[in-house]
């Protein structure tokens, strides 16, 4: 039966043994390492009994601070294999001089770096920011949850369901070649025959139905669940920019899907949406993903902003200065981000008036942004600071950033973006800004809130390594990166021809190697602290002093954040509670209305994943038998009547005394 | 582990002596302006990015906690003053590079013709550019002369102190086509033109590059640009002109396929129309070029009828295209033949102009089937092509 060839490609596809990476050793030793990895967590999961637990209490959670939780863990896994990505890409580049081709050929090489944009933006620094904006922002704004819990469950694991995909692509065929945004012409059928771009579409696609929805719920919580007496004028700052970066998602990841979607149609159908011939044209793709694109860079950047405001004005336990202008300068952002797209592509031959349009779009939104910085400084004017390491992150932030949003003006000129773009000097520039932006301002609201989250503080020691070496390590790598962009290198080199750049690379790469050194200490930070945990911990609900609604609950929260729902008379909510000599409500609690949990958004993503993956294949029979599950299990759904359940009054009376006996044990 | 950092720089100054900062130190003219408006905006924003760089370690070093002397006023948290200061000096900034962005794009857009030869020489009448036509292929450049009927591969070479106008464009997918000592970027797209006018100052062999990944053959995909003197130009034209190889519209075809790190190529001789066919693709025999294309669109196309005037493709560079799922593939078939398009060396193909036969009135239409698509839905891919 299996000697028909026809019958196996009807069954299988294009997929053939073949398709396995055999033949490339490095990709055989991942895949050893990852399969041991893999096994030996499988094998402790099933040996612990924790399959029934961690469905019942993680995976089918629709509780929004586990899965914040969850979201952190993806995207902290996800930065490992970006970043070890990255520094394949450094020690190539370090390597392929003087004749030598390195150790990765092409093929390899071109993968590397199309995964290693892919996955820190979509894998790692928008779990990141969609799991912050998760566990915080209710609390934040004194609501029990988000406003669509299931929601929030399914648009987590459709965001799992692209990772997945995009770790699927090292091992079972191949990943794009095509740079992280996959241009065509060259990501079309005639220049990409083969699986990487099918993999980019769907592990994007389904990934971004994830985010999409997650930022109407995020939207729709902020504008509908704050609790009595918080105006729009009184959210947190953290909250502003959440509401911003949701209302952003909302209105350009659309337009991310239909280009995909457009491209998938040339690729699966032979429509001319971009191709060279029959009336197609590539520099529509190249204007429709910046259209998204853009915004994206906000998406990441705004939430950043708001967490710094958060912990500067915290750790300079003082008011946020500027407050009104904050929010102002947060909307500006918010709507010029939408009108500088084309400064991607100036070179793109549009006449010079477009071009400076773009260009001088692109600047105003400097001066919101500058003003935040001159807000968050004198926030620390007259303050009185503690260098917790938030802190330290913020400063190093606001030295870095500036850096970064020089180069990125002067790239916003276009006579000088024509000598500089696609160098080296832009690689320089985004990792500046993404890196001294938004990682930084991820790993000091990582620090801030992990106490709240798991209610101990995280390891100063190992903490402030980490910090230096990440600190160190960012300005080696990158400073080298735009003084070779000076010298007219271009980005996505695999192999160099002059001798003397050479001693760039090594710095570079001795610069990524203290980043890793500083991903190590960060590890042994959340280890450590786990160890010690019964040292740092913390009682109170409020180990940093804080001013916002979070801190009004304990560490971590009950299942129902708040008791009571807060009201609200003042910005900084909590700080105001605080000072007015607020005493916890003991009595008089009431049985709380909750949502239950539900298996259907893992498996809904699920098949949305197996269809990605059947499509990508050409699997068309289990593509659609993906379809129908996806219709059967989502209108099930809709049959599903145990959707909510009280907690009774009993359970929160026993969870709120706990906590009482907690913070009396802690103030002796 | 400040003096540690310091330390560390020593080695960022040691390289810094003998690097090649072609950007910052160019030989011709555009890209040296350019230069200036790099090094322009910088200072501007320096003037900003400074102080507040020096008041973040300042004010965290003076408001630290455990410094009691510093005044602490923590309800402090507004300044009308202050609030108009942080905004309107990053927006005096902008004012200042909005005007000199204006100004510059205007100046320096590689579409306009150039003004000067340098900051003291503007351009004369007698100055007549050189013309480039140049290709991106993949993964080599090909650099055409029209005004002397010459080709080359991965080696472009102009006079010192002559305009050059570059007209741009691709094969297969987009590059960009960048000599940073000569002038900035611009994309080499298919199927499309753009357009450069730069100028070299200095006499000198600089490096030329593809700077918009294009595939596995990127990394080779350079070539030498030779500034020379007038006569060594000259001489280096004559030198092309002694190489035995022609490059006929078939020799493009070889050549356009894929290779990388490819060597220098000189054709004594090229093909009139060639430039004009690769841009509107189609230098195959028989296919309908773009431009003609446009022109029928252009007095209101075909109708229905121009729906069949395909037929079934045959020549592909990769693997064959065609999508699993869609018809078999196809190309617009030419009406004008090429030869007819000989000789005429009109830098633009005009349209033809007696459009009725064109319109198909009269004709019947040929039945609609497209080869093969049943089986091809449920197989996968197809066999590459052997053309």
């Amino acid at each position: 039966m299996f000697d028909n060839p026809a019958l196996i490609k009807a069954i299988f596809g294009r997929l053939t043994l073949e398709s396995l990476p055999l033949h490339e050793p490095i990709v055989v030793g991942t895949f050893a390492v990852v399969a041991l990895g893999g096994v030996a967590l499988f094998g402790a999961v099933t040996y612990f009994k924790l399959w029934g637990y961690l469905w019942r209490e993680w995976f089918t959670t629709v509780d929004h601070k586990r899965i914040g939780i969850m979201y952190m863990i993806l995207g902290i896994v996800m930065l490992l294999r970006g970043f070890a990505d990255a520094i394949m890409m450094r020690g190539q580049q370090m390597l392929a001089f003087n004749g030598s081709e390195g150790y990765l050929n092409a093929h390899h090489y071109d993968q590397i770096f199309t995964a290693h944009g892919v996955i820190m933006i979509f894998f790692v620094a928008m779990p990141l920011v969609t799991g912050l904006m998760n566990y915080v922002v209710p609390l934040q704004i004194g609501a029990r949850d988000v406003s669509f819990p299931f929601l929030n469950n399914f648009s987590f694991w459709m965001t799992v369901g692209g990772a997945v995909l995009v770790m699927a692509s090292l091992f079972i065929g191949e990943f794009a070649r095509t740079g992280w945004l996959a241009y065509p012409p060259l990501s079309n059928l005639g220049y990409s025959p083969d699986v990487g771009v099918d993999y980019y579409i769907w592990a994007l696609q389904v990934a971004g139905i994830g985010t999409t929805l997650s930022g109407i719920n995020l939207i729709c919580t902020i504008v509908k669940l704050r609790a009595p007496g918080m105006t729009m004028m009184k959210m947190p700052v953290f909250t502003w920019t959440s509401l911003c970066t949701n209302v952003l998602i909302v209105a350009s990841f659309p337009v991310l899907t239909v280009v995909l979607a457009l491209l998938s149609l040339d690729r699966y159908v032979g429509t001319n949406f971009f191709t060279n011939d029959f009336g197609g044209s590539p520099m529509m793709y190249v204007n429709l993903i910046w259209i998204w694109g853009h915004p994206e860079v906000y998406i990441l950047v705004l939430p950043a902003f708001g967490i710094f405001s958060e912990v500067t004005s915290t750790f300079s336990g003082k008011r946020l200065f500027g407050y009104t202008s904050m929010v102002y300068a947060t909307v500006v952002i918010t709507i010029l981000s939408y009108l500088v797209w084309l400064h991607h592509f100036f070179t793109m031959g549009s006449g010079a008036s477009v071009n400076s349009f773009f260009g001088i779009t692109t600047m105003i939104i400097s001066i919101p942004t500058g003003a935040k910085m001159f807000n968050w400084l004198f926030t620390m004017y007259r303050g009185r600071i503690r260098f917790e390491l938030p802190m330290m992150w913020t400063i190093a932030f606001m030295l870095t950033f500036v850096i970064g949003g020089m180069t990125g003006v002067l790239l916003a000129v276009p006579p000088a973006d024509f000598v500089l773009h696609n160098s080296l000097f832009l690689v320089a520039h985004f990792h500046n800004v993404i890196i001294g932006g938004v990682l930084f301002g991820l790993f000091a609201g990582i620090g801030y809130w992990f106490p709240k989250a798991f209610g101990f503080r995280l390891d100063p020691f190992w903490g402030k390594l980490s910090f230096w070496f990440w600190v160190t390590g960012f300005f080696f790598a990158f400073m080298p990166l735009y003084v070779l962009g000076l010298m007219g290198v271009t980005r996505r080199l695999r192999v160099f021809d002059d001798p003397s750049l050479q001693i760039w690379f090594i710095i570079a790469g001795f610069g990524a190697f203290l980043i890793l050194l500083g991903i190590g200490c960060m590890l042994m930070q959340f280890a450590v602290s786990f160890l010690r945990r019964e040292q740092l911990r913390d009682v109170t609900g409020d180990p940093w002093n804080g001013r916002t609604l979070e801190w009004a609950t304990s560490s971590p929260p009950p299942d129902y954040n708040f008791a009571f729902t807060p009201v609200v008379y003042d910005n900084d909510a909590w700080f105001d509670m605080k000072r007015r000599g607020y005493s916890r409500p003991l009595t008089g609690f009431k049985p709380i209305h909750m949502p239950s949990n539900t298996g259907t958004g893992i498996i809904l993503a699920g098949l949305a994943t197996a269809m990605g993956f059947a499509l990508i294949w050409y699997i068309w029979w289990l593509a659609a038998l993906c379809v129908i599950g996806l219709f059967v299990v989502a209108i099930g759904h809709t049959f599903n009547y145990h959707r909510d359940f009280d907690i009774p009054a009993d359970e929160v009376v026993r969870v709120e005394e706990a906590r009482t006996r907690l913070i009396a044990a802690g103030a002796k | 582990m400040r003096a540690l950092k310091l330390l560390a720089l020593l080695p960022f100054a040691a390289a810094l002596g003998g690097c090649d900062f072609v950007v910052l130190a160019p030989a011709g003219d555009v890209a040296a302006q350019q230069r200036d408006l790099v090094v322009i905006s910088t200072v501007l924003m320096l003037l900003i990015v400074l102080p507040v760089m020096a008041l973040t370690v300042l004010f965290a070093w003076r408001y630290r906690q455990t410094n009691t002397q510093a005044a602490y006023d923590p309800e402090w948290d507004h300044s009308t003053g202050l609030e108009l200061v942080i905004w309107s000096a990053p927006l005096l900034i902008i004012v200042c590079l909005g005007a000199l962005t204006w100004m510059g794009t205007h100046l320096l857009d590689p579409y306009r013709t150039l003004g000067r030869i340098d900051s003291n020489r503007p351009v004369v009448a007698q100055d007549a550019p050189l013309n480039v036509e140049v290709v991106a292929l993949d993964w080599k450049w090909l650099f055409i002369y029209p005004d002397y009927g010459v080709a080359t591969v991965n080696e472009l070479a102009a006079p010192v102190d002559r305009p050059i106008h570059f007209r741009i464009t691709a094969s297969s997918v987009m590059n960009s086509f960048y000599i940073p000592a000569l002038a900035g970027q611009i994309y080499a797209m298919p199927g499309m033109e753009t357009k450069l006018h730069a100028v070299a100052n200095k006499p000198g062999s600089f490096k030329g590059f593809s700077a918009n990944y294009s595939g596995a053959g990127f990394s080779g995909m350079h070539f030498t640009f030779k500034s020379l003197a007038s006569t060594e130009f000259d001489g280096w034209i004559a030198n092309v002109r002694a190489s035995a190889a022609k490059l006929t519209r078939a020799d493009y075809l070889k050549l356009e396929r894929p290779s990388s790190n490819e060597p220098v190529r000189k054709y004594a001789a090229v093909d009139n129309d060639l430039y004009k066919a690769i841009l509107n693709m189609c230098v195959e025999a028989g296919k309908m070029c773009m431009s003609e294309m446009m022109a029928i669109d252009a007095k209101g196309g075909l109708g229905h009828q121009g729906l069949n005037n395909t037929l079934p493709l045959t020549y592909d560079k990769y693997a064959r295209r065609g999508a699993p799922l869609g018809p078999e593939p196809t190309y617009v078939a030419g009406i004008c033949s090429v030869d007819e398009l000989k000789g005429r060396t009109s830098p633009d193909l005009a349209a033809p102009l007696d459009m009725t036969p064109l319109r198909g009135i009269g004709l019947t239409r040929p039945p609609f089937s497209p080869a093969n698509s049943s089986t091809s839905l449920l197989l996968g891919q197809r066999q590459k092509s052997d053309s």
